[in-house]
């Protein structure tokens, strides 16, 4: 291969993208600033910043023990930023997105509560009015509220007044119900010792602390980073999938520059020189991969110097991650070139094609968020492994070994993309 | 092989293209000794642009063969290309770049390097009278510079047969004069030149030799004088080259 015509080539490449303003803008400060945000969103709180809480309206309608309990019982909890409105201002404020759940706890709603908590009563209903823009807080809500409600009735059902006399005018009630004798029985005897337990002195009883049903256990979280005292970094992810998601933008640029080179007439002075079809396609490669790892370097080290993005893994899989993503790149964009007709039409499909991608491939949005068929899918999607490179070597702090199957994956689809862009580049210059 | 002194510089012999059912080139026959000028003229659609691509190595024939000063042109790699410098119709050059280093580009192409290539650069821009505006970016330059960029960027390898592919479209009444003046210097220095071109006067004024091609054939190869003379017998006195232009191809209209 002439290297003096290779390296011209690739000399005019990077000469032609940078002084492309566009072009650098678009693949160095345009993925910063996205990453940066995305970034701020998926890190989670930091040392100074309050955490983000779920707005809720409760409208106590019953007053009762268990009513003001379950209200206390949300007050308390750092999960939320509860709101005591009127019914009318609850409906009003879930309709308008000011709060995301609304509960409207009916009148009685204490009592019915005590009689279906030991099997016999209708269950009462619990009115959650909610913005269904915001499933995901609903469903968060749901829990809290369980365990809230659950804790004042079983709290109110073992030691309060309004249990005692749920008790006692629970007991004839099921004496006289139809429910098969032995059944009967067992509830019987159960709600008795619990009416001798009622009877028993205060001392007697133990008060070390509130009685009814608590969680039964405690969770100890521990993320999973690198180390036992390297926190995880949002940034670290985010500006991976930004950074991926830019070079194969450049690198589909650099492809439909071929084609505009072609619609210029410069592609045949590139074929009337005495150069072979590999030095030709070599250079063009070459000149797309210097960009798409200079794209993934500023980009990191930026992350770097800006937001503590630490390279936690190792060093030597970090650039062979990077240098396969660029190489699978560069070879997209060949792939577009050999591919496309004319640069506008080719500009359109490319652009959905990369934003397919890199979506697919985690980029924008984690990959555990799609259905489970879909997760298996997205193997075949280059982008899903260049990003799960990026984070092993990155925030997860894994070591060489673990970074040879994504950077393997990542030349294979390279090789694949230069063989399909080798066997249908058209060399004939009409 | 080795070219016999008898032998012309460029050599087309029996060239046939067809795309699908077209017969674009059809046993097109030509040569072009050193020091001369063949004007290949031609309505559009002739079949001149495919012919000069077949000559440059951009396309494959289906049949016949290219010999430059008696070598068969072959492969993408051969050593012949380097004796051949196009000037595509198109105005193929880089707008972002400056006028050298699209000719440092287009030199490198031919392995040209260092003060070789400095000289060729400099050497080229004095010719075509562009030496005082190399620092600037082509996309500065008026359309009648850009084209004697474009011709500039052609002879860096001081090749010794010139493929010129109607290399005065869009230019002013200067610039076409001071491209003229380019040509018969090369001329002068021995060059072997194919000048493609819809303009009659520029044939009349420039070609040693005319080659009429209509419907991918050739079907007039001869001096002007010969062709006038041809046609100026029939018509019962003397021609102009677009009146016998117009007699060889028709007036109906080609595109």
């Amino acid at each position: 291969m002439a290297l003096t015509p290779l390296l011209a080539m690739i000399r005019k490449d990077l000469q032609l993208f940078f002084s492309d303003r566009r072009a650098v803008i678009m693949s160095f400060a345009v993925p910063i600033a996205i990453a940066s945000f995305f970034g701020s969103i998926f890190s989670g709180p930091t040392r100074n910043s309050e955490r983000a809480r779920i707005s809720v309206g409760i409208v106590d309608l019953d007053g009762s023990a268990i009513s003001k309990a379950v209200v206390s019982g949300a007050e308390a909890d750092p999960n939320l930023r509860v709101l005591t409105p009127t019914e009318d201002d609850a409906r009003d404020s879930v309709r308008r997105g000011q709060v995301t759940v609304s509960v409207i706890i009916p009148k009685g709603f204490g009592d019915a509560a005590g009689k279906a908590f030991f099997g016999d009563g209708e269950k009462p209903p619990l009115d959650l009015l909610f913005d269904p823009s915001r499933s995901i807080e609903v469903a968060m809500m749901r829990g809290i509220l369980t365990e809230h409600v659950m804790q004042a009735v079983s709290k109110e059902m073992f030691g309060g007044e309004q249990g005692r006399a749920a008790v006692a005018q629970a007991l004839p009630e099921i004496e006289k119900s139809t429910m098969p004798a032995d059944q009967k029985k067992a509830l019987v005897e159960m709600l008795k010792s619990v009416d001798n337990f009622y009877k028993q002195p205060a001392g007697a009883q133990g008060n070390s602390g509130p009685r009814g049903i608590t969680m039964p256990y405690s969770v100890h979280e521990q993320p999973m980073t690198s180390g036992e005292n390297v926190a995880y970094n949002g940034y670290a992810h985010s500006f991976a999938g930004m950074g991926i998601q830019f070079l194969l933008f450049a690198a589909a640029n650099l492809g439909i520059e071929i084609l505009l080179e072609r619609q210029k007439g410069l592609w045949k002075r590139l074929r009337s020189a005495p150069i072979s079809r590999l030095t030709l396609l070599a250079g063009k490669v070459a000149s797309m991969t210097i960009v798409g790892l200079m794209t993934l370097i500023v980009s990191f080290g930026f992350a770097m110097v800006v937001f503590g993005v630490r390279i936690q893994g190792s060093l030597i899989g970090f650039f062979g991650v990077a240098l396969g993503c660029s190489l699978m790149a560069a070879t997209f964009g060949l792939l577009i070139a050999a591919l496309g007709k004319t640069p506008a039409a080719t500009r359109g499909v490319t652009t959905l094609a990369v934003l397919m991608m890199v979506m697919l491939g985690g980029a924008w949005v984690p990959t555990f968020i799609f259905p489970a068929w879909l997760q298996q899918a997205t193997v075949i999607v280059p982008a899903r492994w260049a990003v799960d490179g990026l984070d092993a070597m990155t925030w997860r702090g894994l070591g060489l070994s673990r970074a040879l199957l994504p950077i393997g994956v990542l030349l294979g689809f390279a090789v694949l993309f230069w063989s399909v862009a080798v066997l249908r580049f058209r060399w004939e210059e009409a | 092989m080795e070219r016999g002194a008898s032998d012309p510089m460029l050599n087309v012999k029996n060239l046939r293209k067809t795309f699908g059912s077209l017969v674009a080139v059809d046993d097109v026959t030509f040569a072009v000794n050193n020091g001369e000028l063949l004007g290949l003229l031609g309505p559009n659609g002739a079949g001149k642009t495919t012919t000069v691509s077949m000559i440059a190595g951009l396309l494959s024939a289906d049949s016949g063969e290219v010999l430059v000063g008696g070598s068969r042109l072959v492969r993408d790699t051969d050593p012949v290309k380097r004796r051949i410098g196009l000037v595509p119709q198109d105005l193929a050059l880089y707008e972002e770049l400056s006028a050298r280093d699209n000719l440092r580009f287009f030199g490198a192409l031919y392995s040209l390097s260092g003060a070789a290539l400095d000289r060729a650069i400099l050497s080229a821009a004095e010719l075509v009278e562009l030496a005082d505006r190399l620092k600037d970016k082509v996309k500065t330059f008026s359309g009648g510079m850009k084209r004697r960029l474009n011709l500039a960027a052609g002879l860096l390898h001081d090749p010794d047969i010139l493929l010129l592919d109607e290399p005065t479209v869009g230019v002013d009444p200067q610039s076409r004069n001071a491209i003229f003046d380019n040509l018969e210097a090369l001329k002068r220095r021995g060059k072997a030149l194919l000048y493609t071109t819809h303009y009659m006067e520029e044939a009349e004024r420039l070609a040693d030799r005319i080659v009429v091609i209509d419907h991918g054939k050739v079907i007039a190869n001869d001096t002007l004088a010969g062709l006038q003379a041809a046609a100026g017998v029939a018509a019962g006195g003397r021609a102009t080259l677009e009146s016998v232009f117009l007699t060889l191809t028709g007036r109906s209209l080609r595109d």
